[in-house]
């Protein structure tokens, strides 16, 4: 069943990061041929894939622990409302104030309000993948609020007028001499003998943030998990600029995807092995914060919590597609993704790129408005082997791509042709035509082993680059059929 | 409707009205360690050593003067004034000069060059440091704003993985998990130490 | 045993020489292949272009012609997994559950050629001979969905004369992957590139795997930069010996018996 059939909204266009303004194929025809790109996805994922290996390898529990992260997810998700009550209940009795959003535009509109209360004109934000989604930067600039991101290639990729192409690492595609070339340009007071000594690079990024987290009244947060039955938050990071943001400013927002909730604070103590190994390939992370409500003296005193919809009820509602909301934003299918490996992060036109966005980005827009990823893959598999929750990328993926061809209102010659194929294939009599129709392409290579370089359309998507061996005179079932009399 | 009636509507209009059971989580993975306590503390020291924080070890009547030449060590000279302690840090673990956090505005704590903090508890496998915002830890920003951060463990804090970590924390405490010094993994995924947070981490593990 | 040969669409029609070495080698070890004449395709394709309504009369094709084999197996990993994880499935999402328990029943008794000869078979020196300098592409499905493990390395270590030469990052996808090819066809000449790069980096003669498709994306590439180096599915290395090399395999050793 889908979201769609049952008349679920999907994440509205307009606002927001989840669609792009080209296809896949398009977009990655660009950054295919960018080769500073390709030489630094190359370095960061093959750096990050060993590293990965290496920590997940010394756990000799993993699987155990993989199936519990799963079998949690999907136990958070059979109940999500009950969860979702519980959670505000306990975030309201500890001082909190949560909001519902049901979708981008709401949450934007509850964000700036709350910021505008406050007579703040800037924030200080916490890297967070649902405020990328929601465009809320977009939108507080729009109100006249400045919002600085601070985590490292967060900022990067802000300075820079850049965009995110990784969920844990959003500068990815750039390398120490580009963000040295960034810092240089743009940062205010920065020294000009900056060298690309990434020591020095992050040096630099917090003399530039310093001031900012000291002077901000309002910061923004999104969450990793968020646990129910106690109402405790948390943000997973490494640099500090969490714990800036989450304990300095006054106020606090945070905002999550309804999907982040988790029902007990024992399931932590999975996701806690599980994420950091995962995403940067370490046994922990530097920092991971956890809060509940406000705490009198210590941190924020007034505290929001901002609880989005924007198209995860639609994804919800497909029992084949409901598991990409497990996901807990590790990258790991990013690392290993061959596909995003070459094309990189912004071929995907969405804020969640990779394998997991291959999946994510469609169902949460309606499958038409992202139609060409869930065919931006080779269905390695990858994915689902390093995947931490055990999401079943390829499937989604192939079922996703069901969802379109039958959401098909008009027959494409694609179609045509899988229909004749189909019919064919299901008669052996009409099948052996076939095959015997497809054996007259040998008179195309007149007597050479392949058929030639150019063909028409599809079959030059195929013969650009790879010959086509010529079809033998005889097929193997027709062979054998003679000689063993059948 | 109220957005949150309708987002709650959704929810169950997704989940059908006749909901498949919760499927059981089963949680057969390690919840407890076999290791002996010698061996989780040389585990938590290597794990630690792992991240560039420095680990120094000393009996209970050392820990004054342990600390103390762990922040000589970090900052070289300095004035006992800029390092400023937790609040409940006991007293024999003070290093003579140095003050309490008053409570003064958080961000003023950014003034000292250190920090003095003790800890909840201690995992061993994962190398990390949990601090519960208690008197023995202090508040969060105290562990945050100065430049260098020691935190001294004693030997029963440590146990053995996260789930017996957790297990020993107050869930509704404002909770730091720290492991190892402030880092990041931005530029081409190499792990730099130091960025906003301490850039130094000592650790001063008392048995 | 009796042995029902599947020889999937695709070697049926574009590369025979794959599923009549499999045959070969199958007789060889003593067993009898029966070639059931109503096969055509086990459904993969449609079901991952996203034609999975029309896969299901191709499942029940596939159900059809094999119905009462004791034992099936295919030359190739990614239909055997297919056979394994989407036949049940698509015929069950249709409706026809009828269908999806005989696919279910099949795929029980469906073997990759590899898991086949180790597992079933209990061999791994099949007596094959064949003197060249090999390596080996384990493809994504065999590697992932089937986990075949290192049973074809097994049997490539125990065939005589033949040198195998480990393929570095062998686990990467070699860009076939179906409709992905055309697709997406310059993401996938990109990691074709890549492939191809590691395999002509072992300087073999000759690339193997368990899958026709992933060799003939590797072989078409390699074959148009002209590269010498070329690829042979893992039956007709397995099949060859010092006595007889079949006129119609296209692969014939270097240095003949």
């Amino acid at each position: 069943m889908t979201g769609v059939f049952l008349g679920l909204p999907t994440a509205p266009r307009g606002v927001g990061h989840l669609r792009g303004d080209r296809s896949f194929p398009d977009a990655a025809r660009d950054s295919l041929r960018d080769g500073q790109l390709r030489a630094n996805l190359g370095h960061a994922t093959a750096t990050i894939r060993g590293k990965r290996a290496a920590v997940v390898g010394e756990v000799p529990d993993w699987a155990e622990l993989r199936e519990a992260g799963r079998a949690i997810k999907a136990a958070t998700m059979a109940r999500l409302d009950d969860h979702l009550v519980a959670l505000e209940e306990q975030v309201t009795a500890r001082g909190g104030t949560v909001h519902w959003a049901r979708d981008a535009n709401e949450a934007n509109e509850i964000v700036t309000r709350l910021v505008q209360a406050t007579g703040a004109d800037e924030v200080v934000k916490v890297k967070s993948m649902a405020t990328q989604e929601i465009g809320l930067n977009e939108a507080l600039e729009a109100a006249g609020i400045a919002a600085h991101e601070t985590d490292l290639a967060e900022l990067i990729v802000q300075l820079g007028e850049d965009k995110p192409s990784h969920i844990l690492v959003p500068a990815i595609h750039k390398n120490r001499a580009e963000i040295r070339e960034i810092f240089l340009r743009t940062m205010p007071g920065v020294d000009p003998g900056l060298t690309d000594e990434p020591r020095k690079l992050a040096m630099a990024a917090r003399a530039h943030l310093r001031e900012r987290f000291l002077r901000a009244r309002v910061a923004i947060s999104g969450v990793n998990f968020a646990v129910a039955e106690t109402g405790t938050l948390s943000v997973v990071e490494s640099e500090g600029n969490g714990r800036m943001c989450l304990t300095l400013p006054q106020t606090l927002i945070t905002v999550m995807g309804i999907e982040k909730v988790v029902p007990t604070f024992r399931d932590l103590e999975v996701f806690l092995q599980l994420l950091p190994r995962s995403s940067t390939g370490e046994r922990m992370n530097p920092y991971t914060s956890l809060w509940t409500g406000v705490t009198p003296g210590d941190g924020p005193q007034e505290f929001h919590l901002v609880l989005v919809d924007n198209g995860r009820t639609a994804v919800l509602a497909d029992d084949a597609g409901r598991s990409a909301l497990h996901c807990i934003r590790c990258s790991a299918c990013l690392n290993v993704c061959p596909v995003y490996e070459r094309a990189g992060g912004h071929a995907y036109g969405s804020v969640y790129p990779g394998p997991i966005g291959a999946v994510l980005s469609p169902q949460l827009t309606g499958v038409e408005d992202n139609a060409s990823l869930p065919y931006a893959s080779s269905l390695c598999g990858a994915c689902y082997d390093v995947c931490p929750v055990a999401i079943d990328i390829p499937s989604i993926l192939v079922h996703l791509r069901g969802e379109h061809v039958e959401a098909q209102s008009r027959t494409t010659p694609e179609a045509v042709a899988f229909r004749a194929l189909s019919t064919a294939m299901s008669n052996p009599r009409l099948w052996r035509l076939a095959q015997r129709a497809a054996g007259l392409g040998r008179f195309l290579a007149r007597g050479r082993p392949t058929l030639p370089a150019v063909l028409p359309p599809p079959a030059s998507k195929w013969t650009r680059t790879r010959d086509l061996p010529t079809p033998p005179k005889e097929t193997f079932t027709q062979a054998w059929a003679r000689e063993h009399g059948s | 409707m109220s957005a949150r009636e309708e987002v709650l509507a959704r929810i169950r209009t997704a989940l059908g009205e006749d909901r498949a059971v919760v499927p059981e989580i089963v949680r057969d993975y390690r919840t407890t360690d076999e290791r002996t306590h010698a061996q989780l503390l040389d585990v938590l020291t290597d794990r630690l050593e792992d991240y560039k924080a420095t680990v120094l070890r000393c009996s209970p009547s050392e820990v004054a003067p342990t600390v103390r030449a762990a922040l000589g060590t970090a900052m070289g000279e300095h004035s006992p004034a800029d390092v400023v302690l937790a609040p409940g840090l006991p007293a024999d673990w003070r290093p003579d000069g140095s003050v309490e956090d008053d409570g003064r505005p958080a961000v003023a704590l950014a003034d000292y060059a250190a920090t003095v903090t003790g800890v909840s508890v201690a995992i061993a496998e994962t190398g990390t440091l949990v601090l519960d915002g208690s008197p023995l830890c202090g508040r969060r920003a105290l562990s945050l704003l100065p430049d260098c951060l020691v935190c001294v463990v004693e030997a029963d804090q440590v146990v053995g993985g996260v789930p017996e970590g957790l297990a020993r924390v107050d869930p509704t405490a404002p909770l730091t998990m720290i492991s190892g010094p402030s880092a990041t993994s931005d530029i081409e995924l190499q792990r730099v130490e130091g960025v906003h947070g301490p850039r130094t981490l000592i650790v001063v593990l008392v048995h | 045993m009796k042995v029902a040969l599947f020889a999937t669409c695709l070697v049926d029609t574009m590369v025979p020489q794959v599923a009549r070495a499999t045959a070969a080698l199958l007789e060889r070890l003593g067993h009898e292949v029966v070639v059931p004449p109503g096969q055509s395709c086990c459904g993969q394709m449609h079901v991952n272009t996203g034609y999975r309504r029309e896969a299901v009369p191709i499942v029940a094709n596939h159900v059809r012609a094999f119905a009462g084999a004791e034992a099936i197996v295919a030359p190739s990993g990614s239909c055997v997994a297919s056979i394994h994880h989407q036949q049940a499935a698509v015929a069950r999402r249709a409706g026809e559950h009828g269908l999806a328990d005989e696919a279910a029943a099949l795929a029980g008794r469906t073997y990759e050629l590899s898991q086949f000869l180790v597992d079933v078979l209990d061999v791994t020196d099949v007596g094959a001979y064949y003197p060249h300098r090999v390596t080996y592409h384990p493809t994504c499905h065999s590697l992932r969905l089937l986990r075949v493990g290192d049973r074809p390395l097994q049997l490539l270590r125990a065939v005589r004369g033949l040198d195998l030469v480990e393929l570095p990052a062998a686990d990467q996808c070699c860009g076939f992957g179906g409709t992905f090819a055309v697709k997406n066809a310059e993401t996938s000449t990109a990691m074709l590139t890549d492939k191809m790069a590691n395999v002509l980096s072992t300087h073999a003669e000759v690339c193997t795997a368990g899958d026709a498709s992933c060799l003939m994306h590797i072989g078409g590439g390699l074959s148009r930069l002209r590269s010498g180096t070329r690829t042979v599915h893992l039956a007709e290395i397995l099949a060859s010996t010092e006595e007889a090399v079949s006129p119609d395999q296209s692969t014939r050793p270097a240095v003949s018996a």
